[in-house]
This record gives structure tokens, C-alpha cells and sequence, in this order.
């Protein structure tokens, strides 16, 4: 790791105000993410603001007959809440089926959204990459594939985003809250939260520099059967090569989001108007966009699986 | 930098570069050389500790991100003497080969029996309403992130089946 400076801060303002005096200073929270990178110089900050004891490790209902999830509250947490599990149990399934037990025990719902792609030339610092050094190129484009977007991506960068509670979180219309150094507030729709990569893959979020993430917003219940459903190469512990997250209600309309294929989680409202005419016209009009390479053109295909399966069992519950 | 840390019981107050992970402040800081160093990475599970009552990559937290908090190590469970029920039971099961993830293994399975006990959910868990049950598939899933090279795995799942009073 490159030499940083730390320090501990009390409240969520306090942390803005210190990522604000020191150009390039990073929020540090579970660090599971951050630190990997750093120690293979991917991520250089100078200076690390520990956000660890701000107090935003509580989950609280809303006036609304929501919850609002705290920037801090663990993956573990999150999933094993009673009320998230009875009512938003796609996010508990979600939850589970990424990373290990000992991440999930680290990683926070902020810093879940915050994680960067596992693309394996974003990783791989002896090629280029436009998301790491902006600029110098994707290696991804032409190479190996298979892990890689096929749909809201660029011919600057093909990378996806890994996580699996932000698709969850994109199904239920999560609504991401932050504060700046100045002490102003923001609510974000996770739609908006995650940028596309256009030319600037490096900018992955609507969020400025010393905007920290306080909190997770989810609205009020909304019933239904709620599933996620992740392929992948191995049966734990690996990213989705395909994740389908989806709620789906008696009548048979509901909601889909697909991760594993996007630099965000994947889902256009219009295409599930076609739920009742089952899994393929959903897929149809949710990829009709896709641009997938030789490598990772099977995720077409995958998705639709995926979703038949979702609706299937949906029908059975 | 100074750290103040309890690590097994015992009070440490550490000087480190803001750069030491938790894992180098045992190993190289507190000579608990016990928790071993795999990957570095987070993905093979060999530093597996026990911070503040979670199972935790060592490797992948800042010993000053622990000020004030609780680390229990391998050497923390038990003794040659007094042996913690798991360790007995990876020593009656044959749960290793060469050793080398053992420390992490038996702090992750020691996690993973608590853990289901408070009822956590894990992916597989089929009722997310019902209290997890300590079944071989969902102590198989919870142990994904510790990794033997030498494939011990279903004698540590026996090993974890016998101090969970069921049948592997």
C-alpha cells in the first residue's frame, strides 16, 4: 500500500468536512473493498476518514411504513433483520448469496453500492484500462469476456457492476440519502445513483467527492413473491455471471432487475408490462439494447432462463 | 500510529504504520503467528479472527480500525491442554491435511455454529421466517470463504455436524 494518513471521525458531517481538506482522501467503513485495492495500488488516497463509529449502524422505520437503512448496518445485519426478511425478502436473498460470511460480517450497505467492478482488467494493473487510468484504453473490449456487461456499457468499458444487494435494492426502488461537507442532504433514486460509463468509466456514481452516504431508504412493503435467483460459476462465493432479483404479485404483473450484465443493476419499468406473456418478452424488450461480444453473448440467453425459472416458481408459491 | 486493542483477553497497546492490517499487527506486531496469512486478499478465508464477536478477513481491516474493540485469535480459543470443543473435534475428525487454513477454519466454524444459532440467514436457507437449522448444506455454504488446498472439507463438516449435536 502507498503511505495514507487516518483519521476517526463522530459524525456523518465531521466526515464530509474532512474528505473536503484533504484532495484524494477516501471514506473508510467495513473496508473489505477499498483496502484489497489499495494494496494493489488501484486505489491511492493519501489520507483514510474512518466513518466506522458515526452512529449510522441502525435500521429505523419511516413515517411511511418504510425502513431506513443506515449507511453502516453490515450485510449480515441487514439480511438476518426480521423485518427485512419478512418484508423486503429479496434483499435478504440478495444479501446471502454475495461474497463470504466474513465479508458480509464487514462490508455495509454504503459501502456495498461503493464497490468497484471485479472486471479482471480493471484488476490487472499491467493492462489498460479506462475505468482505473482514464484514458489509457479497455482491455476488456476484444479480450476475455465472459464475466463482462452486455448491455449499458461503452466502447470505453465493458465492466459490470458486482454487486447483488443493489439489484435487490433497484427492484424495491431504494432511495440512496447523503450529506456533504456543507451539511446539505440528498435523496438519490438508486436509478440515478450508478452512472453509465459513456467516456468516463471512472466516474461511477452521481455522488460529489465529499458526499457521504448516510443512509438507504426502502419505501413502504409492497407484498408479493419476492426472489433472487444468482448464476454463477461456483455454488457460493462467486459473482453472478446472471442474477435475476424479482417480485412478483398474484395478478402476475411484478417487478424484474437483472445484475451481472451492466455497469448497474438492469431494469426498464415498460419491459415488465410483458410479465404476463412470460419470460422472453420481458427479456426481449429489457435487452433489446444489448451489444453482447462472442464471449458473453450466452447471457441473453441466461437471463431469460433465469427469469422463466423466477416466474415459474413464482406461479408455484 | 498507536492502537488500543484487547486481543484474547489480554490489553495491547500497539505503534503501527497506518498501513498494518490487522493481520500483520498479530502476526508480526504480537508474534500470535497462529492466523495465518493466504492470499492477502480476502478470498481463501486463512485469517479468519473473531472481532467484537464476528468473524472477520484480518486481512482485510487496518489494526487502527480496532481501537477500543475485541480480537480473539486461535490461540485465544484453546490449549494443547484445554482444547476448544471445535478444535477437539477437527482433531478426532481429521478436518486437515497440512494445517495451514486450519486457524481460519476453526474460527469460522466456531462463527458459523453461533451465527446460526442467533439466526442469520445464509443463501441456503430455505424459509427466511424459520430458525436456520446447523444441516450439512448450510454449514457447507456458510464455510465458503474458507478454502483447504488439501480438500479436508467433508471431514471438517463432520467435525462441525458433531459439536452441533447433528448427524453430518
Amino acid at each position: 500500500m502507498k503511505p495514507f494518513t487516518y483519521e476517526r471521525v463522530a459524525t456523518p458531517a465531521q466526515a464530509a468536512a474532512a474528505v473536503l481538506r484533504r484532495p484524494g482522501a477516501k471514506f473508510i467503513a467495513g473496508g473489505t473493498n477499498l483496502l484489497d485495492l489499495m494494496k494493489l495500488q488501484i486505489e491511492v488516497p493519501p489520507h483514510l476518514v474512518d466513518v466506522g463509529r458515526t452512529g449510522l449502524d441502525k435500521i429505523d422505520p419511516t413515517p411511511d411504513g418504510g425502513l431506513r437503512i443506515g449507511a453502516l448496518v453490515t450485510n449480515t445485519d441487514l439480511a438476518a433483520d426480521r423485518r427485512i426478511r419478512r418484508d423486503y425478502g429479496v434483499l435478504s436473498r440478495a444479501l446471502v448469496a454475495g461474497a463470504s460470511g466474513q465479508l458480509r460480517n464487514k462490508a455495509t450497505t454504503a459501502g456495498n453500492l461503493l464497490q468497484r467492478t471485479r472486471c479482471p482488467y480493471f484488476y490487472d494493473t499491467n493492462q489498460p484500462c479506462n475505468k482505473r487510468q482514464p484514458g489509457t484504453g479497455c482491455a476488456g473490449i476484444g479480450g476475455v469476456s465472459r464475466q463482462l456487461g452486455v448491455i449499458g456499457t461503452s466502447d470505453a468499458c465493458i465492466a459490470t457492476h458486482p454487486s447483488d444487494m443493489a439489484v435487490a435494492m433497484r427492484v424495491l426502488d431504494a432511495v440512496v440519502e447523503t450529506i456533504d461537507a456543507q451539511g446539505r442532504t440528498r435523496a438519490i433514486p438508486i436509478a440515478e445513483f450508478h452512472r453509465l460509463p459513456d467516456n468516463t468509466p471512472h466516474i461511477e456514481t452521481s455522488l460529489t467527492a465529499d458526499e457521504l452516504i448516510t443512509g438507504v431508504k426502502l419505501p413502504a412493503p409492497i407484498g408479493g413473491t419476492q426472489m433472487y435467483r444468482k448464476v454463477r460459476d461456483r455454488a457460493s462465493y462467486a459473482f453472478a455471471l446472471v442474477s435475476v432479483a424479482a417480485i412478483i404479485q398474484k395478478d402476475g404483473t411484478g417487478r424484474v432487475a437483472v445484475g451481472g450484465i451492466a455497469p448497474r443493476p438492469w431494469r426498464i419499468e415498460a419491459a415488465e408490462t410483458e410479465l404476463p406473456l412470460g419470460a422472453k418478452a420481458v427479456t426481449d424488450r429489457l435487452l433489446a439494447d444489448a451489444h453482447p461480444a462472442s464471449d458473453n453473448a450466452f447471457k441473453i440467453t441466461l437471463v431469460e432462463r433465469t427469469l422463466a425459472a423466477v416466474v415459474s416458481k413464482a406461479k408455484a408459491a | 500510529m498507536t492502537v488500543n486493542f484487547e486481543v484474547n483477553g489480554i490489553a495491547r497497546s500497539l505503534t503501527v504504520d497506518t498501513r498494518t492490517t490487522l493481520l500483520d499487527a498479530l502476526r508480526e506486531h504480537l508474534q500470535l503467528t497462529g492466523t495465518k496469512k493466504g492470499c492477502d486478499h480476502g478470498q481463501c478465508g486463512a485469517c479468519t479472527v473473531i472481532a467484537d464477536g464476528r468473524r472477520i478477513n484480518a486481512c482485510l481491516s487496518l489494526a487502527v480500525m480496532h481501537e477500543g474493540r475485541k480480537v480473539t485469535t486461535i490461540e485465544g480459543l484453546g490449549t494443547p491442554d484445554l482444547l476448544h470443543p471445535v478444535q477437539a473435534a477437527f482433531i478426532r475428525h481429521d478436518g486437515y491435511q497440512c494445517g495451514y487454513c486450519t486457524p481460519g477454519q476453526i474460527c469460522s466454524a466456531i462463527a458459523v455454529l453461533q451465527e446460526i444459532r442467533a439466526g442469520i440467514p445464509s443463501h441456503a436457507t430455505e424459509d427466511l421466517m424459520a430458525r436456520p437449522q446447523a444441516t450439512n448444506m448450510e454449514m457447507r455454504e456458510r464455510m465458503s470463504g474458507n478454502i483447504c488446498r488439501c480438500g479436508a472439507y467433508s471431514n471438517i463438516a463432520q467435525a462441525m455436524a458433531e459439536v452441533a449435536g447433528v448427524k453430518a
